[in-house]
């Protein structure tokens, strides 16, 4: 055990001092689709999490629940999900996604939106309901109303999307059945993590679990940043 | 901004998606610069697959090879839907079916190797030097009276080895359902890898394709020694099967041939055959020579879309 935790240190090491080519492509794919999942689905999830928070109407509880059940929802089954969707034989196959980047784009989209409408719903409520009713007072509209409260629960929203990234990046279920783990097109991290696992090389899969980690500590680091600056 | 500027914004974006999305759509021929080919994980696995695509993308350098790896199930699946151009399986009677349901145009043979028998050095069933099936039958009846000593793991995921797997039970005078609910039989429902270190850790017997077993005893990962490696039984025959363009017209047909030709021309043949000698001192694959696919094919090819 421990051997193995050093030799993979070790590996983490060598792979990101000598610049792996490889390594620095998969790096840069991984980011770039989990990235824009997370950015698309934030743009959808925010409008969408301020609505569903203002206004009432009939069936508001089941909705919650409903997105609150879909947090569990394994990658694995979105995966299969969006693969009927867009296989050849689905009715969207001809947008020819399958085995794209941009079609884990959408499967990670449609991964973390449930996450994301329902942490930014649970953030806003955790605003005090006087900032509401005041605005509502002082003649803002609904949609100036949710913007205030947006603005007063941010640093709640934000954790809801750095959680966002982070469940898009850590994912495996719908990286392999969507993007196919094809070399130099759909290949990312996790999915190089479980096929060097099944070839054996674990000290290698240990060694990327690292990168990855190191990678997601940057990019919190970034977004904590830029929350402080204001 | 008021809300009638939004709505119109938004309709407008819809709008130019939506045409977006329709004109990318109504094309219907295939893409020649893309070769999309489903196969199994041990192919993948070994790394034999990135040397031939190398080569092969050399000498067609207008084509992009994607290779998609998973289980014979998924690969054949994959085929089926019209997702890839061509499979690279081992599974002949799956790959039969799917050519009888005219999924596939022909099967073409291009490698073989040996499936092993693998299992404890110390061999507590006493399987070393038997038939493939009466080792089954041994590890059976050892397995019956030792549950604690002789354990088998089965891959249990309907890939190519486990079909092998219960052909071999079967056919051996055992037979698979007999086995299944026994307490000695282990399921992992995983890929050879996985399986194999479950099987090092119960000290239990396995049945691997010879690649990947080479791969994990060279890294020192698992300690079972190959103990049944040849015969009729274990015989595992890779074949090439492109996706037939009549059950899906957007299949790449002419890179599908070309790779297929490629893999039973010399050139090919001599990486198969080479591959793993420097690496595991033995080759992994046995290269089967045979002649190209028949010409009556290659008009298809010049049909414009």
């Amino acid at each position: 055990m421990a051997n193995e935790i050093i030799g993979a240190i070790e590996q983490a090491i060598y792979l990101i001092v000598t610049f792996n080519p490889e390594l620095i492509e998969i790096t840069i794919r991984s980011l770039y689709i989990s990235l824009s999942a997370t950015l698309i689905a934030s743009l959808i999830s925010i409008p969408v999490g301020g609505m569903i928070y203002y206004y009432d109407f009939h069936g508001k509880r089941t909705l919650i629940n409903l997105i609150q059940t879909l947090y569990s929802v394994p990658t694995v089954i979105v995966g299969l999900f969006l693969f009927l969707l867009i296989s050849q034989q689905g009715p969207l196959g001809n947008l020819n996604l399958l085995f794209t980047p941009e079609g884990m784009i959408v499967g990670q989209v449609l991964l973390i939106l449930p996450i994301l409408i329902g942490f930014t719903i649970t953030a806003l409520i955790g605003v005090s309901n006087q900032i509401k009713e005041l605005a509502i007072a002082l003649g803002a509209n609904a949609y100036q109303t949710i913007i205030t409260i947006v603005k007063e629960a941010r640093y709640a929203i934000m954790a809801a999307v750095i959680l966002g990234f982070g469940r898009a990046i850590s994912e495996v279920g719908v990286a392999i059945l969507i993007g196919g783990n094809i070399r130099g097109f759909t290949r990312v991290f996790t999915t190089t993590i479980s096929l060097e696992t099944s070839k054996g090389n674990i000290e290698l899969s240990i060694a990327l679990g690292i990168i990855l980690l190191a990678i997601a500590l940057i990019i919190n680091l970034i977004l904590n940043y830029l929350q402080g600056r204001e | 901004m008021n809300n009638r500027m939004i709505a119109i914004i938004v309709a407008i974006i819809i709008i130019v998606a939506a045409v977006g999305v329709y004109a990318f759509s109504v094309s219907n021929s295939p893409d020649t610069s893309k070769l999309r080919i489903s196969t199994t994980t041990s192919l993948e696995d070994t790394g034999l697959l990135k040397e031939l695509e190398a080569a092969f993308e050399k000498k067609y350098p207008g084509v992009d090879v994607q290779i998609v790896s998973g289980g014979t199930g998924i690969a054949i699946q994959y085929g089926e839907r019209g997702d890839v151009d061509l499979m690279l399986v081992h599974d002949k009677k799956r790959e039969e079916a799917f050519i009888k349901e005219g999924f596939g145009t022909n099967r073409t043979e291009f490698a073989y190797n040996y499936f092993w028998i693998v299992g404890p050095a110390d061999d507590p069933a006493g399987i070393k030097g038997l038939n493939a099936t009466s080792a089954f039958e041994k590890i059976a009846e050892e397995g019956q009276a030792n549950p604690d000593q002789v354990k088998f793991v089965s891959r249990g995921d309907d890939s190519g080895t486990h079909s092998r797997e219960k052909r071999i039970w079967n056919n051996s005078g055992v037979g698979y359902v007999n086995v299944t609910n026994q307490t000695w039989y282990i399921e992992s429902g995983k890929g050879m890898g996985d399986t194999l270190i479950l099987a090092n850790e119960k000290n239990a017997y396995t049945l691997s394709d010879s690649g990947t077993f080479l791969a994990f005893t060279k890294n020192g990962k698992i300690q079972l020694v190959p103990l049944v490696t040849t015969g009729k039984d274990l015989l595992n025959i890779y074949a090439a099967i492109p996706v037939n363009p009549d059950k899906h017209p957007k299949t790449n047909v002419e890179g599908a041939n070309n790779f297929v030709n490629f893999l039973v021309s010399p050139e090919g043949q001599q990486i198969i055959g080479n591959f793993g000698k420097q690496q595991y001192g033995q080759p992994l694959f046995i290269p089967v020579p045979t002649n190209p696919l028949p010409s009556l094919i290659v008009p298809l090819l010049s049909i414009p879309a």
